[in-house]
């Protein structure tokens, strides 16, 4: 890849300076490559993603389009067909849905429905999900419906110098690439190094190792999971924490090797947890290493619901706390998880650090004990682990 | 002149509220606020058209036309406040959740238009769209579903100039976006969207045409957005001040003023009065939002399905549970 300038900067960069940063290089880099979206011209985008690319290149080469999604999408069809790499701006996750037809029927499938005759060397930026304080509509995780649709590439990054790297990858690319950015990191700051582990397409990256559970993520709730692993750390249960980087294609080996060695494992994502990428996480899991695993794969993910308003945004996304919780439903004690034998609805109040713990040993299936309840103090570890569970952390 | 009064005074109190959601948010007690400043003529003769019986589409910028038809200004602005995504209930006001998603809600025009007639009323639907949504593909079905079943809809454009920064003539090459209905064959007009009679006399007419069986209309109303897109935009990015100014002097607002003060329709007194209600309006709005709602948590959950199914009602179970142990912890902590 070309470089215009020495990539590293001694000053920690945001995420949304460094994916400027990644599509002023390839610019210069490539003159094929072109910038186009709604508002990314003068404005510099919504998120000024694309600050001062059109005064540095011209309007040939970042331009503003008509306001229409399929137009967008359709028309980068034609130019990448035609010899030009578009990346394309969606203004925000849930405006991408007027473009599903393009991106499912035609991007994703142009090489197969050509016998890999015509390639599409086009990227779809899509500034995804919540925890932003947004109003309806601008906080969707949509990696699920990407990731679904072969002949697609999906990634999502979740430091900047990852944004930098995936970004200028994806470009150079010779398949469609959606990158998924999260707008909460977007003013998140980092160096713009190289990375610790190339970040290629198709590359997980253990952001900490551990060896008690793997937590596996990637974009937004990645510092989520750092988090959770520092205040694990201190009820000694240590967390490996896997930032996936690609959801496709998917690197099976690097998270493979995590679970063989900690046994444990559970999936974090904003989006909604039915149908979701953590279901794929887990079934691709049990179907590699189903005997090194001491207990199911679980998943923190947001409720199946619709994107809540802004007020309540945080009732739906997962948080440190219920990733701390999921940790302590691990099955330390060799017992059935209460969550998914305790019957429905619970028929008692939800005990707390304050009440005593239910006795799920004696009573399994426990039908009074709440969903979410505290886990049990393990019984077989010699370093048992602190309770850790809602209140364990301020919310 | 008793109608131009009370337009007069729908707009006057339709400013207040915009200034009004503009400081709110500026202090960051709402969220991102749409200002229609400016665009006043053509959103309060929207309701003024309109008989209660009839539907209105609006989109998040079109809050006055809300107000002006009747909905409680902190209802209003509830997307904003941030407990919900509408504020009101779609039926007892007859005016569909303001829609965000671009022209998506023209098409929801056109079938409800088309089920009114369906039924033996003469209900007419009124759906609102600014210039960038014209280029949207569901504008563009909306028309032709429109134009096939005669439904009585009236589409109308508030041409405000501006995308967000993108300026009209990106959004098209045709020389006005009335021209847009004939190729759907759907009578279109323009109109001075500065000049709340002519809005009135072309809104009139274009929903007496849909009530009595002429089929859709399209109307162009030219405007213009004088505040940036939103609370968080800078348009100093895209546009020039003199062509804001420019626009200044073509104020809906004054010019009315100045039509009513000639012909014995506004003295001093009336216009104090008149600042006085919009004086109120605005604290009544400034109170409302300093007084937060309660809102269960659970309310995220509670009207996905009309009963949830077990899976959702767990997670409801978990919340619930998982909010009383938060309490207990935090009342342990105290
Ligand atoms: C399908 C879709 N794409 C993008 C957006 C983001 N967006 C919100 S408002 C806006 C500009 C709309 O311009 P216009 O239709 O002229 O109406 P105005 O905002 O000027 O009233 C854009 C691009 C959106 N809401 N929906």
């Amino acid at each position: 890849m070309t470089r215009t300038q020495p990539l590293t900067t001694t000053q920690p960069v945001t995420m949304a300076q460094a994916l400027n940063r990644a599509l002023r290089d390839a610019m210069a880099a490539d003159e094929r490559v072109l910038m186009f979206g709604e508002d990314v011209g003068a404005l510099g985008g919504v998120f000024r993603i694309t600050d001062g690319l059109a005064a540095q290149f011209g309007p040939q080469r970042c331009f503003d389009t008509p306001l229409a999604e399929a137009g967008i999408v359709g028309f980068a069809v034609g130019m990448a067909m035609y010899g030009f790499r578009p990346v394309i701006e969606m203004q925000f996750d849930a405006f991408a849905y007027p473009a599903f037809e393009q991106v499912f029927s035609h991007v994703a499938k142009m090489g197969s429905r050509t016998a890999g005759r015509v390639r599409l060397p086009m990227v779809l930026r899509v500034p995804t999900g919540g925890g932003i304080g947004a109003v309806e509509h601008h906080a969707d995780s949509g990696e699920a419906y990407y990731a679904h649709t072969a002949g697609l590439k999906v990634l999502t990054p979740s430091t900047p110098a990852d944004a930098y790297h995936l970004l200028r990858a994806a470009i150079e690319d010779p398949d469609p690439v959606v990158v998924l950015e999260p707008k909460k990191l977007y003013w998140a700051r980092g160096p713009l190094d190289a990375p610790a582990q190339p970040a290629g397409l198709g590359g997980a990256v253990v952001r900490r190792p551990g060896r008690d559970v793997t937590v596996v993520t990637y974009g937004v709730t990645v510092p989520l999971a750092l988090e959770a692993a520092d205040l694990a750390q201190a009820q000694d249960i240590d967390l490996e924490v896997v930032d996936l980087r690609a959801l496709v294609p998917f690197d099976d080996e690097t998270l493979v090797a995590s679970v063989r060695r900690t046994g444990r494992c559970v999936v974090v994502h904003e989006a909604q947890g039915f149908a979701g990428m953590g279901a794929e996480i887990a079934a691709r899991l049990q179907e590699r290493c189903f005997h090194s695993l001491a207990a199911p794969v679980l998943r923190v993910t947001g409720l199946d619901v619709p994107y809540p308003a802004p007020r309540l945004e945080h009732h739906h996304r997962p948080d440190v706390a219920r990733i701390l919780q999921a940790i302590g439903r691990l099955q330390w004690d060799d017992q059935p998880d209460v969550h998914h034998l305790g019957g429905f609805p619970p028929s008692t109040p939800a005990p707390s650090s304050a009440a005593p713990m239910p006795d799920t040993r004696a009573s399994v299936p426990a039908p009074a004990a709440p969903l979410m309840a505290p886990t049990p103090e393990p019984a077989a570890r010699t370093d048992p682990p602190v309770t850790v569970g809602v209140s364990a952390v301020a919310r | 002149m008793e109608r131009l009064k009370e337009a007069y005074r729908a707009m006057v109190l339709a400013r207040r509220f915009d200034a009004q959601a503009m400081a709110l948010a500026k202090q960051g007690r709402i969220a991102a606020y749409p200002s229609s400043l400016g665009q006043e003529a053509c959103q309060i003769s929207v309701a003024f058209a309109l008989r209660p019986t009839d539907w209105l589409f609006p989109t998040y910028r079109d809050g006055n036309a809300l107000l002006t038809r009747g909905i409680d200004p902190l209802d209003v602005l509830v997307p904003v406040r941030g407990y919900q995504h509408c504020g009101y209930d779609p039926y007892v006001h007859r005016c569909a959740p303001m829609a965000t998603p671009l022209a998506t809600q023209a098409l929801h025009g056109a079938g409800l238009a088309t089920a009114a007639r369906c039924r033996g009323e003469d209900t007419v639907a009124l759906v609102l769209l600014g210039d960038g949504a014209t280029s949207e593909g569901d504008f563009h079905e909306a028309l032709t579903f429109a134009g096939v079943f005669r439904a009585p809809v009236v589409f109308v454009i508030q041409n405000n100039q501006f995308a967000i920064s993108v300026p009209r003539a990106r959004q098209s090459a045709a020389p006005t976006l009335a021209h847009k209905g004939i190729g759907y064959g759907i009578a279109a007009e323009q109109a001075d969207g500065n000049d709340v009679l002519a809005v009135l006399a072309v809104l009139d007419e274009a929903v007496a045409q849909a009530r009595e069986g002429g089929g859709p209309r399209l109307v162009e109303l030219h405007t213009y957005r004088m505040g940036p897109h939103t609370s968080t935009d800078d348009p100093g990015r895209y546009r020039e001040a003199a062509l804001t100014e420019s626009w200044r002097r073509r104020d809906p607002i004054d010019r009315l003023a100045a039509y009513l003060r000639r012909h014995g329709g506004l003295d001093d007194a009336a216009q104090a009065g008149l600042d006085l209600d919009a004086d109120a309006l605005a604290a009544t709005v400034r109170a409302g939002v300093a007084t937060p709602p309660v809102v269960a948590p659970t309310e995220v959950i509670d009207h996905v399905y009309a009963a949830p199914p077990r899976s959702l009602a767990e997670q409801r179970a978990a919340l619930v549970a998982e909010l009383a142990a938060s309490d207990v912890a935090e009342r342990g902590t105290r």
